[in-house]
């Protein structure tokens, strides 16, 4: 007879954290593109760690530690020099923005050993992404798939949520949005959302896809609006459907839309729908803060500014119903240190974020 | 400080010791730190604690082990020769890695100058570089073959874009060549790497000089220069000399294995310093006269400066008598300084 030793399951881990850190060795929005300048520079905490964001003269986006290494003032209070540089508002040193202290004050050299931390940056899908971690590792491909910002097929804008909480109760609330019911009664919220099955699966590329159908259902307010607008006039039910695509570590694009029960949508045929993108992309400020970049986009009636205005505020409103859920939580969070968080079926999206972002933390030696 | 351990003492090289440390584990050695040592150092006084920089060489990724390598000198002040009395199992007292000359990343090309034992500072970068597919040439200067610690390491990480320069068998180096292939990588011309060209230097200060001139002669860009001084090589070997401050009564003996400042401070003078490796500018002093030469070991001061010889940073520079050939008498140097 054969001695079989069963493999014993790895240890949990810190799965179940409910301050959960941030991997550090990853791309993190930091700002729209917008947001940083060649005028003045940006304070922005990214991942715990304060950064002065600026643009050169030929507009490349800079973010470097801000602090300036002599004494420590911040240099996103000082002013921009050169082509390329910023100068420290205390004692006027200069750094480039490689972070290499370029004058000091009263002397006649430099000190080799000035400079101050730059991190690696890349402008995409209308963002301004740093990497606070080790800059050997920062390979600019593994910045998420989030092309429906900037393609010429879809229209939209976005906000940004600076969130009380930390970032894993945001993940949580996107990758189950069976919330919706009851937190968001009044716009997208529908009671056969939580009685309808879903799947979730890990792929082969390590995102994380969380697949809902609602057939032959009533389309709640903001999706009969939609609706609408690409069919006026448009009465009956729909077939609606929620995929939801995780990007490690913090990137959330969910794939939104209804079409006219009978018309083929769940077999892929979308012609007679609407189609969405909800982008999210969540940056971990401090612990119990965070920065969360959202935009709604939309593949039909690209030339409408209207619509445009129309969904970023009404997405703005409906995304303040979950600001205000986040914080709640977050102060409850605190309020009971002695209590645990419990999982449920529905969290089984939001278990594999945590299950990667804890490997990651591990592979950093953070676990 | 905290708690040590050597797990590995071997000879890499001629006079060259290779010591590998494990300690608690902390965040693993980026490429271009050093750390901390305690050393134990035989002076006048008896057996005293002192405090030695030394470039990490590698560190284990779990942040638990930390190499460094040490160059026994008959000038040594006494770190080289504790290093050198260390044996596996010895207990010993170092910092957490600290970072004085980091790498930047970024650069389309990486010229690395290594002169002697200058290349420990050099050899993690080298190997992060690589690791990375980054455009690195590693250039390395020593007096002879035996004195090119991880030679084979090198060769075998970068292949011919490693260049083992040996004075012995091939003559002076020569920076000039060096620095016009530098210039053309950097500039706009044939042969141009997007994201320009930057160089790190460690090693004895007439290289680092040389390659300063040239780096100003051919109009680099002042900031993609680097260079990790620790100030332990002056123009001239240390010797021992004469100090004053005559307001304060003070004169010592300067002795060829303790510094100025060091002499200074234990004959009573209650100096500002703050770096002891002729960085900060904090140990400026200005000098009254001088018998002999200023052997300007800092990196403060401007060449300007230096030449009009008012001034010092006594932490790593000395005086020097002048040679015979340029008119010295054979008198021993003497230095008179003024307080401010």
């Amino acid at each position: 007879m054969t001695d079989v030793q069963a493999e014993p399951l790895a240890a949990p881990g810190q799965v179940n954290a409910k301050i959960f850190p941030f991997p550090l060795n990853a791309w993190y929005v930091a700002a729209w593109d917008h947001e940083v300048t060649s005028k003045k520079p940006l304070a922005r905490t990214v991942a715990g760690q304060p950064m002065a964001l600026y643009r050169t003269a030929d507009g490349r986006p800079v973010a470097l530690a801000d602090a300036c290494w002599h004494r420590l003032a911040p240099l996103s209070m000082g002013k921009l020099v050169g082509r390329d540089g910023i100068q420290c508002p205390y004692h006027g040193l200069q750094y480039n923005s490689a972070g290499r202290c370029t004058k000091m004050p009263a002397q006649e050299t430099v000190n080799p050993s000035a400079l101050v931390t730059s991190y690696p940056v890349e402008q995409r899908y209308r963002y301004v992404w740093v990497w606070p971690g080790d800059p050997l590792l920062a390979d600019p491909a593994s910045i998420p798939d989030m092309h429906q910002m900037d393609s010429p097929e879809w229209a939209g804008d976005g906000l940004t949520i600076e969130a009380p909480c930390n970032y894993q109760l945001v993940l949580d609330n996107l990758m189950d949005l069976t919330h919706e019911e009851f937190v968001h009664h009044s716009s997208i919220g529908q009671e056969e959302l939580s009685e309808s099955d879903f799947t979730t699966r890990r792929e082969a590329d390590g995102s994380v896809t969380v697949t809902r159908w609602i057939r032959d259902v009533t389309p709640p307010p903001f999706w009969l609006k939609n609706i609408r607008d690409r069919f006026p006039g448009f009465e009956g039910r729909v077939d609606r459907w929620q995929i939801i695509h995780y990007y490690a570590p913090s990137t959330i694009c969910i794939d939104v839309g209804v079409a006219p029960t009978g018309t083929g949508a769940p077999e892929g045929d979308r012609s007679q729908g609407v189609n969405g993108y909800v982008m999210n992309t969540i940056t971990p400020e401090t612990e119990r803060s965070s920065h969360y970049f959202w935009a709604f986009m939309r593949n039909y009636r690209l030339d409408s500014q209207l619509i445009t205005t129309q969904l970023r505020e009404g997405v703005h409103g409906v995304f303040g119903e979950d600001e205000a859920m986040l914080a709640a939580q977050q102060r409850a969070i605190d309020a009971n240190p002695g209590k645990e968080f419990y999982s449920l079926n529905i969290d089984a999206g939001g278990m594999w974020v945590r299950r990667i972002l804890d490997e990651m933390l591990r592979a950093e030696g953070r676990a | 400080m905290r708690p040590a351990r050597v797990v590995e003492a071997r000879d890499v090289a001629d006079g060259v010791r290779r010591v590998v440390l494990e300690h608690a584990p902390g965040r693993p050695a980026e490429p271009g730190a050093h750390l901390q040592l305690v050393v134990h150092v035989d002076g006048p006084g008896g057996r005293r604690r002192e405090v030695r920089s030394y470039s990490v060489v590698d560190a284990s990724p779990d942040g638990t082990r930390s190499a460094i390598s040490v160059l026994l000198t008959p000038t040594s002040r006494g770190g080289g020769r504790y290093v050198h009395s260390l044996s596996a199992g010895d207990d010993v007292e170092c910092s957490a890695p600290l970072q004085g000359f980091p790498l930047r990343l970024g650069a389309g090309r990486y010229h690395l100058v290594a002169g002697g034992i200058g290349i420990t500072a050099l050899v993690a970068m080298a190997r992060h570089l690589a690791a990375r597919g980054a455009d690195v040439v590693l250039d390395h200067v020593v007096r002879t073959r035996s004195r090119a610690a991880y030679a084979d390491d090198l060769a075998a990480l970068l292949g011919d874009r490693y260049r083992l320069h040996v004075d012995d068998e091939h003559g002076a180096f020569d920076v000039g060549a060096l620095l016009d292939e530098v210039a053309a990588a950097d500039g706009d011309g044939e042969g141009a790497v997007p994201g320009g060209a930057e160089a790190y230097v460690c090693g004895p200060i007439r290289l680092m000089d040389a390659v300063r001139r040239g780096w100003e002669a051919r109009g680099l860009p002042a900031s993609t220069l680097r260079f990790e001084t620790f100030g332990s090589s002056g123009w001239y070997a240390p010797q021992p000399f004469t100090a004053c401050i005559p307001e304060i009564g003070l004169r010592t003996t300067v002795g060829p294995d303790t510094t100025l400042l060091e002499a200074l401070q234990r004959a009573g003078a209650d100096l500002m310093y703050d770096c002891r490796k002729g960085e900060c500018g904090l140990c400026r002093i200005d000098v009254a006269s001088v018998r002999g030469v200023l052997d300007h070991r800092d990196v403060f001061l401007s060449r300007r400066q230096q030449e009009a010889g008012t001034s010092m940073c006594v932490c790593v520079s000395r005086v020097a008598a002048l040679p015979a050939a340029q008119g010295g008498d054979g008198q021993p140097a003497e230095l008179v300084l003024r307080l401010p």
